[in-house]
């Protein structure tokens, strides 16, 4: 017997490890719940992660546009109007109005990391027989590649925008039958045509944004566009993400543009993010409690079968609240140990799933974010758990008559 | 009796009071051991014998009646209280051992003093390697109970219920599973206990040999003491 250890820890251990076959299954059981709880719990967190960054290095945290265009029917006097039906106007492409100030308000505010000005319309983009129609998009690189890590997708060459430069999806240079340092003759409807060096392939992992995107300067993009001096967005890149939406409406309400956030633009993935994170706990809670009445089944059974042995302990002088110990420390000793071996499963499990579930387009599906704290999180309310199913066991081994748990 | 270490007066036990079941097991029981005393409690089966001795060893309650033990009234004592006295006075060893099955023969005679203490001690395990050798289960003392005989069983009983040096040794028929050998051997080492302990031992026991051999006997029928001789 080890000396440091009390009376009840010595009784409990030993009576855990006498009902051998008992111990082994319910720590099996108590086991497996935990590792689907540390498996689905990295997962998602893994999956949630990597969703947020992918849509996060792919837009902007929040862009400002232009505010749409309205008609302004003329009006005989007030409240009467001469034409019963007004068109939606055709929203031409338009700067917006005093952007430079706007940009300069804007990187005043201490939430906005980067503000980034772009000069997006469609263009088309032809080599030999073959066009093609992209959406063409001018930026400042020391800017925009901050909001937008377009340096993260090139796939061959680099990421350089000098005024005849374009980066270009890998999809549109394999229809253009283009490579790396071919010139392409892009044209718009506006105002005429250049001829640009393809200085870096991109791949989005997405075969329409492959097959559409280029990136030009924002020079060029203007003036292929026709609007010298103007920008269609300002892409920001905020501080705090979660605060986006908030950011967004204050800029909306103190200048004629519209902002907006990644949380609004991406509104259906919070959504499956709330119903995951629901699922997630209903899950967790009820294999939670089918693990807590699993203990408290053995318990109860390991009660009834030791009650001459209790009532043996209570007639040599051993309290209630000894023989409650003892019992609360079987519980608290299977969930501490069934969440560590718990841990182990789920965290091979997850290293497993990790190395053999791959996306379409073979990069990992999720990253493999083992955080010490859920096994941490997790031994401690296991080990709870464990002590609170004891509860209702431990109680009535403390209230068994020493007479009648004697005569058994 | 001013070297009495146990007197009862007037114990009644009735079991179910107030219920249709209602069963009145003990009647006005008038009993004083003194120190160093071995009596024998005779009685045919259901006669109240184990309730009376329950009711000594303060594991069961009088429904009336006084209970002195060492001249302290047990009477208004706490739960607490009464298990802490059991504990440090009297001394259990029942018909069929218990011994505890997880743990060793010597660590079952160092229970109630692992219990008492809350910690295992250098001085218990050396009063249960004592106690196991005064037995004579040295040998075995490192087994398991289920890899013992009964005889052997029962010994470790009795060392385990003197481990705490008790007052007072109450035995509910220790030989009343054992062949004729064992029976012998337990009852001597009782004696002997009985004599250089100068422990008092109440014996409950079918076996008319035995009882003679004891200091007085004590027969009880219907829940009443009819003899003592």
């Amino acid at each position: 017997m080890k000396r440091w250890l009390p009376f009840e820890w010595i009784a409990a251990t030993r009576f855990l490890l006498d009902g051998k076959l008992q111990t082994l299954f319910i720590m099996v059981g108590i086991s497996i719940g935990v590792g689907v709880i540390v498996f689905m719990s990295a997962m998602l967190t893994g999956l949630q992660a990597n969703f947020i960054k992918r849509v996060l290095t792919s837009s902007a945290h929040i862009q400002i546009l232009p505010p749409d265009q309205l008609a302004r029917p003329q009006r005989n006097g007030l409240g009467e109007t001469e034409d019963a039906i007004v068109q939606r106007p055709s929203q031409r492409l338009v700067s917006i109005d005093q952007w430079q100030k706007i940009r300069n308000q804007l990187e005043t505010m201490p939430e906005i990391a980067t503000v980034a000005p772009t000069a997006s319309g469609s263009a088309l983009a032809m080599r030999g027989d073959a066009s093609r129609a992209i959406t063409l998009t001018g930026v400042e690189p020391e800017t925009y590649f901050n909001v937008v890590r377009i340096p993260d997708y090139i796939v061959d060459g680099q990421a350089r925008l000098l005024s005849d430069d374009i980066l270009i999806g890998i999809e549109l240079a394999k229809d253009l039958g283009a490579n790396l340092g071919d010139k392409l003759n892009v044209t718009t409807s506006t105002s005429g045509a250049r001829v640009l060096t393809i200085v870096g392939l991109l791949d989005f992992g997405n075969k329409g944004a492959n097959a559409r995107n280029a990136y030009v300067s924002l020079r060029t993009a203007q003036s292929l566009l026709g609007m010298i001096g103007g920008v269609a967005t300002l892409d920001l890149s905020v501080k705090d993400i979660y605060a986006a939406d908030n950011i967004a409406d204050h800029i909306q309400s103190s200048n004629d543009v519209i902002a907006d956030s990644w949380i609004r633009t991406n509104a259906q993935f919070f959504t499956a993010i709330h119903a995951q994170n629901l699922t997630n706990m209903l899950i967790r809670l009820f294999v939670g409690l089918s693990v807590a009445f699993g203990i408290a089944a053995v318990l109860v059974v390991s009660v009834i079968q030791r009650s001459r042995d209790i009532g043996i302990l209570r007639a040599m002088g051993t309290s209630r609240g000894q023989i409650m110990r003892l019992f609360l420390i079987q519980g608290g000793l299977l969930g501490f140990f069934g969440s560590l071996v718990g841990s182990a499963i789920g965290g091979f499990a997850l290293i497993y799933w990790h190395a053999t579930a791959r996306q379409a387009d073979g990069s990992e599906l999720f990253p493999l974010i083992v955080d010490y704290q859920l096994f941490v999180w997790t031994a401690v309310l296991a080990t709870f758990t464990g002590l609170l199913a004891a509860m209702a066991p431990a109680l009535r081994a403390a209230k068994l008559d020493p007479v009648v748990a004697i005569r058994g | 009796m001013a070297n009495s270490i146990l007197d009862l007066n007037h114990i009644n036990k009735v079991y179910n009071l107030g219920e249709p079941s209602e069963v009145a097991v003990l009647h006005d029981i008038n009993l004083s051991i003194t120190k160093g005393e071995f009596v024998a409690i005779i009685g045919p089966s259901g006669s109240g014998k184990s309730t009376l001795l329950n009711i000594i060893g303060l594991l069961d309650r009088p429904t009336s009646g006084q209970l002195r033990i060492n001249g302290t009234d047990t009477k208004g004592l706490e739960d607490a209280e009464l298990t802490r006295l059991r504990g440090h006075t009297i001394g259990f060893v029942f018909q069929y051992h218990y011994l505890i099955s997880a743990f060793t023969a010597l660590e079952n005679v160092m229970m109630p003093l692992l219990v008492d203490h809350g910690f295992p001690t250098d001085k218990a395990e050396q009063r249960a390697v004592e106690l196991i050798e005064r037995v004579g289960l040295t040998k075995v003392g490192h087994n398991r109970s289920n890899n013992m005989s009964g005889g052997q069983q029962q010994r470790v009983a009795i060392a385990r219920a003197l481990a705490m040096n008790p007052d007072i040794l109450l035995a509910d028929e220790p030989t009343g599973n054992l062949d004729t050998e064992s029976t012998k051997s337990i009852f001597s080492l009782m004696r002997e206990v009985n004599r250089t302990n100068g422990t008092s031992i109440l014996l409950i026991t079918h076996n008319m040999d035995l009882a003679q051999q004891c200091d007085r006997i004590i027969k009880v029928v219907d829940g009443r003491i009819v003899v003592e001789q």
